[in-house]
């Protein structure tokens, strides 16, 4: 850009005046409004029970189900992450029978409802009342090796391996071809090339979604209620089918998951933060919440503001 | 005899598209060669069947006297396991017309990455030779930062040196300038001509004509598939035998 007119030497330095933003403020006044008329009927309808939900967060049930809840999320998605990894691995392969039969999993797992997953796994001494293995002299007896939470971390883990593959595919076909010939040019082998180059590339892309279906998985060991585990919520309907305190159980319940899962999303910004090494994004920051809404005074220096 | 590479009635089709359709050409011991030609002419594809990126259909090429991708027992030649074919490739350093680089990687992390884990080497075996190779190329104070952080020049001598770590037998170049800004092509190409007064047997695909005639040995024109001309770069640029390499180099001047 060239000046076509040169500033005078004397001339004051200019006095810059940013927009007031009357809309958001209406509409901010709108929503805050209609927020506190929730708060207040929460707060003044008796049947919420707020007392005794203070008392249900912490009962030595409820905190045995988080445990278990835990348990199950944390498991399933580690063995849901290997397995996916091995899958996308399997389905970039140039052998097509691993290619194949990586989307066969894929197609199955992701093709059924994983509460039909659960059931059936949790059923399985029906189909194979006697596990093998295959190996002469090996006999379990499937109804005492499938226990409910077995079951339950099989039909969690196999259902995730499913989506995790796909979201580890998107991950590793995002990196550069470029990438991979280097390595390989300069003598890595192929496992070594995806473990020191293509994967931690691929990470950038494969964290945000895996972030997504950790808190989803969080939620969806709800479902394994259905199969007689204790989780979370398997633990408050144990005490509500006793006391009918029904809403304040689901609310304690509810509280919980929303402390889980916000405790996951922070570690995933952490974890993206880290893995954004050598990006341009790493080092931009956003600006704060404050002055976007409240942007209204003469701010006279353009380093601040929507520059930052 | 010191060539280091013979390649010997290369071929190499993808699909029904015949690519390399006998190629020959030997290089010597410190040698420089430039191969030249027009686009999709197969200079890329020789340079990566050299080293092994792609198998070829038909013909050997030799490396110090080895076939690549195959062990020579007697008579009769053995394909290379994976891990065997990779440690041959980790002795030719090979640069890209767009770099390259790890991105997640710092400059020095790059340039150690085959030291450690391909040659094994401890780092006080590797790392003076890193710090000792960005100097050379100039970039000694860009050791931590990160490729995204650099010009195309810079990050071009960076392969050159991450390329040089490993201590290849043979430096293989694809067009080392094309994606520079021109006024970045000097400190390349100035790289590229110290390490040829080192030494090192370089085969270069370029479009440089400038920097075939002064540094090269000798230029190969190719066409088609195959090698047309071949001869003392002053000869084949300064005297072309051939109509299709007049107007090849008429039409790059
Ligand atoms: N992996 C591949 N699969 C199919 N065709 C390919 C592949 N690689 C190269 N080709 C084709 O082979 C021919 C030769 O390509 P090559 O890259 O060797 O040409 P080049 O001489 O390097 O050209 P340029 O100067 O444009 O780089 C081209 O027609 C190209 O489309
Ligand atoms: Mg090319």
């Amino acid at each position: 850009m060239t000046l076509t007119t040169p500033i005078p030497v004397d001339e004051q330095p200019f006095d810059i005046r940013r927009r007031r933003h009357l809309g958001r403020w209406i509409s901010g006044t709108i929503v805050l409004g209609l927020l506190a008329l929730l708060a207040y009927s929460a707060a003044t309808n008796p049947r919420f029970e707020w007392e005794s939900i203070g008392g249900y967060l912490f009962a030595p049930a409820i905190l045995n189900g988080v445990i278990v809840t835990l348990q199950l999320t944390f498991i399933s998605m580690a063995i849901g992450i290997a397995l996916g990894v091995i899958l996308a691995i399997m389905r970039l392969s140039p052998n097509p029978v691993l290619s194949w039969s990586s989307a066969g999993f894929v197609g199955f797992f992701r093709g059924t409802p994983l509460l039909v997953q659960l059931i059936f796994w949790y059923n399985l001494s029906a189909l194979y009342p006697v596990i093998s293995f295959g190996i002469p002299g090996v006999a379990l007896n499937a109804n005492e090796l499938i226990t409910p939470f077995l079951a339950a971390i099989l039909g969690l883990s196999l259902n995730q391996a499913a989506y995790m593959s796909e979201i580890v595919r998107a991950g590793i076909i995002s990196v550069d071809r470029g990438q991979r010939e280097a390595a390989t040019a300069m003598g890595l082998t192929g496992g070594q090339t995806m473990r020191k180059v293509i994967l931690p590339q691929a990470m950038r892309v494969i964290i945000p979604p895996t972030g997504n279906e950790l808190v989803g998985m969080l939620k969806a060991t709800a479902l394994v209620s259905v199969i007689a585990v204790a989780d979370l919520l398997y633990s408050a309907q144990i005490i509500y089918a006793r006391n009918f305190d029904v809403i304040p159980l689901l609310i304690a319940v509810s509280i919980w998951y929303v402390v889980l899962t916000t405790i996951l999303s922070i570690g995933q910004e952490f974890l993206e933060r880290h893995y954004s090494r050598g990006t341009v994004f790493a080092t931009a920051s956003r600006s704060g919440l404050v002055r976007r809404m409240f942007a209204t005074g003469r701010i006279a220096r353009l380093d601040e503001g929507e520059q930052r | 005899m010191t060539s280091l590479v013979r390649a010997v009635n290369v071929e190499k089709r993808f699909g029904a598209l015949h690519v390399l359709k006998g190629v020959n050409l030997e290089v010597k011991k410190g040698e420089v060669v430039c191969l030249v030609g027009p686009s999709g002419s197969g200079k890329s594809t020789f340079l990566r069947c050299v080293n092994q990126l792609e198998d070829i259909d038909a013909g050997l090429i030799w490396i110090a006297d080895e076939p690549v991708g195959f062990e020579r027992r007697g008579q009769s030649l053995h394909e290379l396991s994976p891990a065997d074919a990779a440690r041959r490739r980790s002795r030719i350093g090979m640069v890209f017309q767009h770099f390259n680089l790890f991105k997640h990687m710092t400059v020095l992390e790059n340039l150690t990455l085959a030291p450690r884990i391909v040659l094994r080497e401890n780092e006080a075996a590797y790392l003076p030779r890193a710090r000792a190779l960005l100097e050379q190329v100039g970039l000694a104070e860009k050791a931590n930062s990160y490729p995204a952080q650099l010009s195309g020049g810079q990050q071009q001598r960076v392969a050159i040196a991450r390329a040089l770590c490993v201590q290849p037998q043979l430096m293989l170049f694809d067009e080392p300038t094309s994606a520079l800004d021109p006024e970045l092509v000097g400190d390349v190409l100035a790289v590229m001509r110290d390490l040829a007064q080192t030494g090192m047997t370089m085969i270069v695909v370029t479009h440089e004509i400038g920097f075939a005639r002064d540094v090269a040995d000798r230029v190969a024109y190719f066409h088609d598939g195959q090698i047309l001309e071949i001869g003392a770069a002053r000869d084949v640029i300064g005297a072309p035998q051939h109509e299709r390499t007049k107007s090849f180099l008429a039409s790059v001047r």
